[in-house]
């Protein structure tokens, strides 16, 4: 029979568990119930007992690591915070939020435990087994996956469940004692892209793609890049949309080209960037594969304002491209949305 | 004060970002149809590491630089006769599978071993780097279970720089939710350093770094180890090509005040 633990560790108040960490206790929520398996949930935080209070309701069995050495998303803590974790759960397969805090260390830890680990698991299907579902070569091939050897660690990418959501009660919880290694290294904090606004909002229903067309010469001859650059923010202001690059256009930068200062190769979507998880896209002056063939794999509802009707890429990716010059449109497009919310 | 520093860069080979892949079967597993005829390059996150750390080796003299590549002898012969181009290195190439179906652990057991035995290899001074996804496995775990295999405890992913002190100890930037970087500083050497795109543009080829490099990686690729790939209980239910494709409409008839309004529409329906 399997056994499963869900990793889980504090949002950065340290009090509360992460969005993602509450969607894989909803996984193993399913997980468990499917296979009448027992469910425990591992904690990492400051404060365990309060990130706990909603965990209360899952019935799992409660373990926890606590204090301000888990404060830090740091490798040496969180791998010897996870290990120990993993050693009292004594589990066979082990689920784990796809943050960027566990993603850097789930590999180590499950190496330490003599398991294996496969991430970016979208989906966990089988009936008396388990089945993964992830993909390859940046979401261009899908492979459904198993493991016969134990124990399994399943990192799942965010967006993929629904988060846990139960209602703040006292819980009981077993504390973990932690051997921590010499800690080598410190976190200081965070830090915004030097550009001042930021354009990357994980949590938006909209992601917002511009290419490379918007720095090119419009039909007067000129390059037009402030204005590009106001229309773009415009909208984000207005809508509240993430924004997103082709790489093209991130790449000017260093090529010499005029750019749009706002961009960073960390709005890159396609094959050297992400592949964000929103309900809406909007892609313009974008013609090629990477922004709408991987940069678009788990967008929703897909339109496009493109010059070119006979863009391979859009045909077949998008719901609809309209075939028009995305800067009076955008200026129109503005404009209502502004006047909407006057 | 400059720092002397071993830097090892694990960096596989990957179909050209614009090839069209299809999935087949193959005795051995899943693979791509035509896969080693297809053209290929460095893996683009490694090639990042690569050129990162032949910048921070130049910025230290005395310091070396390894490209360890695991793929097959005759496609890494293909992607160096570029990348030799680009930067000075030391090649060590595995011969081994091609693909991003192998198990990742399997990967990295061969990758450790290998740097383990390199020759001149300091591992008090090691900066082990690689990029923080490939992009044929995209598992983002083979550079830990490397470090973790040569007993490296500090460990970051997702870097887009470091910026070494005199001291030895050294500030890194790492990419978190949110668009933001997480500032974490260590006391030094060893580390792993998981790349994402840096800061620094691609080099232009240098005909003589090429000719420079090329006479030690020719006899490295003729003497290249073989390398076995173990599954670890890994198997495949399926491997397929996403089946959604569109049925897009064309709006080629309408001015961009009725684009506007209808896109108004769009995003405020729910």
């Amino acid at each position: 029979m399997e056994n499963i633990l869900v990793l889980t560790h504090a949002d950065e108040t340290g009090s509360a568990l992460s969005k993602a960490s509450l969607e894989a206790v909803t996984a193993g929520k399913e997980l468990a119930a499917r296979l009448s398996a027992p469910l425990t949930i591992g904690i990492v935080a400051t404060d365990a007992a309060a990130a706990a209070s909603t965990l209360a309701s899952t019935g799992a069995r409660i373990l926890a690591v606590s204090g301000e050495a888990f404060a830090q998303s740091r490798y040496a803590s969180d791998a010897a915070a996870a290990e120990a974790l993993c050693r009292a759960a004594n589990a066979t397969i082990v689920l784990v939020p796809g943050t960027s805090r566990f993603t850097r260390v789930a590999a180590g830890v499950a190496h330490r435990l003599g398991g294996f680990i496969d991430t970016h698991i979208t989906t966990l299907g089988g009936t008396d087994t388990i089945e993964a579902t992830r993909w390859f070569y940046r979401q261009r091939v899908e492979a459904v996956i198993s493991r016969s050897v134990r124990p399994w660690f399943l990192l799942l990418d965010a967006g993929t469940h629904a988060a846990y959501a139960g209602e703040s009660q006292p819980i009981q919880i077993e504390q973990v004692a932690v051997t921590l290694p010499a800690l080598r290294t410190t976190v200081s904090g965070f830090r915004a892209p030097a550009q001042g606004q930021q354009t990357i909002r994980p949590d938006a229903k909209m992601l917002f793609v511009a290419g490379a067309g918007w720095t090119k010469k419009q039909p007067d001859g000129q390059i037009h890049v402030a204005e590009a650059g106001e229309l773009i923010l415009g909208f984000l202001r207005a809508t509240g949309a993430s924004l997103g690059s082709s790489k093209s256009l991130v790449d000017q930068g260093g090529e010499g080209e005029p750019v749009l200062p706002f961009l960073t190769h960390m709005n890159q979507i396609g094959q050297t960037g992400s592949t964000p998880r929103h309900a809406k896209g909007l892609s313009t002056c974008c013609h090629g594969e990477e922004p709408h063939v991987v940069g678009w794999r788990f967008i929703g509802d897909r339109r496009a304002i493109s010059l070119d009707p006979n863009c391979g890429w859009t045909r077949g990716k998008a719901d609809v491209v309209y075939v028009a010059d995305a800067f009076p449109v955008m200026a129109k497009l503005n404009a209502l949305l502004e006047a909407k919310k006057a | 004060m400059a720092n002397v520093l071993h830097i090892v860069v694990c960096a596989g080979i990957v179909p050209d970002p614009l090839q069209t892949l299809e999935p087949v079967t193959t005795p051995a597993g899943p693979g791509l149809k035509n896969e080693m005829v297809l053209p290929a390059v460095l893996d683009p996150w490694a090639a990042c590491a690569l050129y990162e750390a032949a910048a921070l080796a130049t910025k230290n003299p005395g310091s070396k630089l390894w490209l360890v590549s695991l793929g097959p002898k005759a496609k890494l012969q293909q992607v160096m006769m570029t990348v030799a181009q680009k930067v000075p290195f030391e090649l060590v190439p595995i011969d081994g599978p091609i693909g991003g179906f192998p198990d990742s652990h399997a990967t990295a057991a061969v990758l450790a071993e290998t740097i383990a035995a390199l020759p001149g290899l300091d591992r008090s001074k090691l900066l082990l780097f690689g990029g923080w996804e490939s992009a044929t496995r995209g598992a983002g775990v083979t550079l830990q279970l490397v470090g973790e295999r040569l007993g490296i405890t500090d460990q970051f992913q997702g870097v887009d720089e470091i910026s070494l002190r005199d001291d030895g100890s050294f500030e890194v930037l790492e990419r978190v939710e949110g668009g933001k970087h997480q500032v974490s500083a260590c006391s030094g050497t060893p580390a792993v350093l998981g790349w994402a795109t840096g800061n620094l543009a691609e080099p232009r080829n240098n005909p003589q770094v090429g000719m420079a490099n090329m006479r030690t990686i020719m006899p490295a690729l003729q003497k290249a180890k073989a390398a076995k790939l173990e599954a670890n209980g890994l198997s495949y239910v399926s491997v397929s090509l996403p089946k959604q494709q569109r049925e897009t409409r064309v709006v080629k008839d309408m001015t961009p005040d009725q684009i506007a309004a209808e896109l108004v529409a769009w995003i405020g329906a729910e």
